[in-house]
């Protein structure tokens, strides 16, 4: 009895002893689940994390890849079979022969009871050469890709708490994109089978969260309360797609009531406000797709349509501009609307645009006419009449005391005093242009073009190319022309925008 | 009563035959062509001479890079009203070769006057829009083909303003401003097809 008494702490230390390596030999779970997507869809597969690496277990190599497993006790190894293909993964050395080529593997195979375990790194280094379809193993995003998937690295990150809250979503490679926008959130929808993920693990700012979408290609920005109606653009530029939010504050701090009491010196130095000393000189720019709706535009062989290739360099275009430059843009349609010639000059003049950009694609009588040209409004007789009025701005009593200076030009013919700065603004547009793309006949003219006249503020029109030449026909829906005629014009935008620096330094 | 019956009946057949003998004689006089033109050796084959102008019409050079003046001869109207419709008719019509219209085929002239101002009204058919094929260039050649038509050949009008269907216009197809009377462009203009 007491012999047994004094042998009892010895028992219970081996046995603690040999569950601790029983479950050292089995191994614990990865925390997050290796997913494995393929055509037929997502599902996780069983891995184990043994000293430090994760296993997976022969047993379910075979039934994932329909492959043989037997064990060689003559080689020692494994033996897997595929197709009358062979992979011996040796169980004394981290390596594999694939074929008779030898490919290495971070540890050798082990033996889990009755079961041998390989390193996952053995479906993509062995498995993957002698399998009929891709296996791409994405050990960071922990996907197994089996098929001719597209899968493009979603990155995404707060890049301004703001408010306005900045985001960027960067998407390689270059992948077409749909933007969902609602009050409480941004849904991007990503033309892949698939994403890889890499995403904050919190939000910023007006965003509480970006995180995986409902379905395997999408990623939902989700908004917080505070947050107002928030815009999304997206860009294709060096093969990555970069979706750009800015989410404004659902009160902006300048439509809240001035505080009652007399103000105090505060505790703190107070952030730098934009004030009307320091407001940027090109703060906001309006750029008009041309046509839209039922207006196609010009129509060229092959179906090309205006009304698309206006938009579709309109969408790159605020991409660039908002990215590179920080200046906001304000399209006068989003999506294949109609819209009429005085709503879009007037979304500029409530914008408070500093910059009117309006995108066409040109047409001609003769089919050889190719090439880029810039408009810029014509003053015609009635139009000098009307700035000849401006300057004569009447001056009216304001409630409270003293008066306020009216501008009497008509509002259609706003663009009468703009007309230098547009004609500036045309000519390094055209240079910008030149610079990309090849030039049409007139590349710089001037006009009575409609779009314009109410514009109350620098605007040219661009006619990015001849649709109606075949071959430009067939370049202008490209990614890579719309690229060059999106570069031409950045390029004057930024001109404009030194220029105007330079004229207010003055 | 019988004899009075048959003297009523004869008379009756009478003026009868006298109707249908002038009816008939005045059909063959409207029917028949004049004795002159039949009798006339070689005469039926020219008509009146109707008095002609030249003027100068525009039209898309082959390369479709500029307007081109072409002289046409045009049939004399008195005043400037009738003389301008003369014109534009002609100018809607197809262009000589080997150039093009600008204006699309199909469009008609509704009306043609002018204010007192001095600014002339060219009211087209609906075609000129609904069959444009659109782009800015284009458009200006269009446009200034029916304004520099106007403008060239009556020297008394120095603005056009071009209506559609009755009614003013903002554009044909999108760009160029129709709101206002428009004045010549020779920008557009190129002397000849080199």
């Amino acid at each position: 009895m007491m012999g047994a008494l004094k042998a009892a702490p010895i028992i219970t230390t081996v046995v603690v002893l040999l569950v601790v390596s029983l479950l050292q030999a089995q191994g614990t779970p990865p925390p997050t689940p290796l997913m494995l997507v393929s055509l037929e869809g997502r599902r996780p597969i069983p891995t184990t994390v043994l000293s430090g690496q994760e296993l997976i277990a022969l047993d379910d190599v075979a039934t994932l890849f329909q492959v043989t497993v037997r064990e060689d006790t003559l080689a020692g190894g494994i033996t897997v079979t595929y197709k009358g293909r062979t992979i011996v993964v040796s169980d004394d050395q981290p390596m594999a022969s694939v074929d008779g080529r030898v490919v290495t593997l971070p540890s050798p195979a082990a033996r889990a009871g009755r079961r041998w375990l390989v390193p996952v790194e053995f479906l993509s280094r062995a498995l993957a050469p002698i399998y009929d379809t891709r296996i791409d193993l994405r050990r960071t995003s922990r996907l197994l890709i089996v098929g001719d998937l597209r899968v493009p690295r979603v990155v995404g990150r707060v890049d301004i708490p703001g408010p306005p809250t900045r985001a960027t979503l960067e998407i390689t490679p270059a992948s077409p994109v749909t933007l969902t926008v609602d009050a409480t959130r941004i849904v991007v929808r990503v033309d892949a089978d698939a994403l890889e993920l890499t995403l904050p693990s919190g939000g910023g700012g007006l965003i509480e969260q970006i995180r995986p979408g409902d379905q395997p290609n999408t990623v939902t920005v989700v908004l917080n309360g505070r947050a107002g109606m928030a815009r999304a653009a997206s860009m294709d530029a060096d093969n990555v797609t970069r979706v750009t939010i800015e989410v404004p504050s659902l009160n902006p701090p300048a439509e809240t009531a001035a505080p009652p009491a007399p103000p105090v010196a505060p505790a703190e130095p107070a952030p730098p406000l934009l004030t009307a000393t320091t407001r940027a000189a090109l703060q906001t720019i309006v750029i008009d797709p041309g046509h839209g709706g039922e207006d196609v535009g010009v129509r060229g062989p092959g179906g090309v349509q205006e009304k698309r290739v206006a938009l579709d360099v309109a969408r790159r275009l605020r991409g660039l501009i908002e990215n590179r430059l920080g200046i906001r843009v304000v399209l006068t349609r989003e999506d294949d609307r109609s819209v009429s010639l005085d709503e879009r000059a007037a979304l500029a003049n409530n914008s408070k645009a500093d910059l009117f950009i309006s995108l066409h694609a040109n047409g001609a009588l003769a089919p050889g006419v190719t090439g880029a040209e810039v408009f810029h409004a014509r003053l015609d007789r009635e139009s000098q009449d009307a700035l000849r009025s401006a300057d004569e701005a009447v001056s009216l009593p304001v409630l409270g005391g003293g008066s306020r200076k009216i501008d009497v030009i008509r509002w259609d013919l706003a663009q009468a005093r703009h007309v230098d700065a547009s004609e500036m603004f045309a000519g390094m547009l055209e240079e910008g242009l030149r610079a990309h793309v090849t030039m049409g006949p007139r590349p710089l003219q001037e006009g009575a073009l409609r779009v314009l006249m109410g514009a109350d503020m620098p605007a040219a029109l661009v006619e990015m190319a001849y649709l109606t030449n075949p071959g430009q026909a067939a370049t202008a829906k490209t990614e890579s022309y719309q690229t060059l005629v999106t570069q031409g014009i950045y390029d004057a935008v930024r001109r404009f925008r030194s220029y105007l620096e330079e004229q207010r330094a003055r | 009563m019988n004899r009075r019956r048959y003297v009523h009946i004869a008379i009756g057949v009478l003026l009868l035959a006298v109707l249908a003998w002038g009816v008939n004689r005045g059909l063959e006089r409207l029917v028949a062509p004049p004795a002159t033109t039949t009798s006339g050796a070689g005469a039926a084959a020219t008509p009146p001479a109707v008095p002609h102008i030249t003027a100068t019409l525009f039209y898309a050079a082959t390369d479709g890079q500029a307007l081109i003046p072409v002289q046409r001869e045009v049939p004399l109207a008195e005043g400037v009203v009738p003389q301008g419709r003369e014109i534009l008719l002609m100018q809607l019509q197809a262009a000589p070769s080997p150039y093009l219209s600008a204006i699309p085929a199909g469009t008609t002239l509704r009306a043609f006057y002018v204010t007192e101002r001095g600014d002339a009204f060219v009211d087209l058919s609906g075609e000129v829009s609904s069959k444009h094929p659109g782009g800015s260039f284009t458009e200006l050649l269009t446009v200034y083909a029916i304004v520099n038509a106007v403008t060239a050949n009556l020297p008394t009008i120095q603005r056009v303003q071009i209506l559609i269907d009755g009614k003013e216009a903002e554009t044909l197809a999108g760009h160029i401003d129709l709101r206002r009377p428009l004045i010549r462009d020779v920008t557009l203009v190129r002397e000849s097809e080199t």
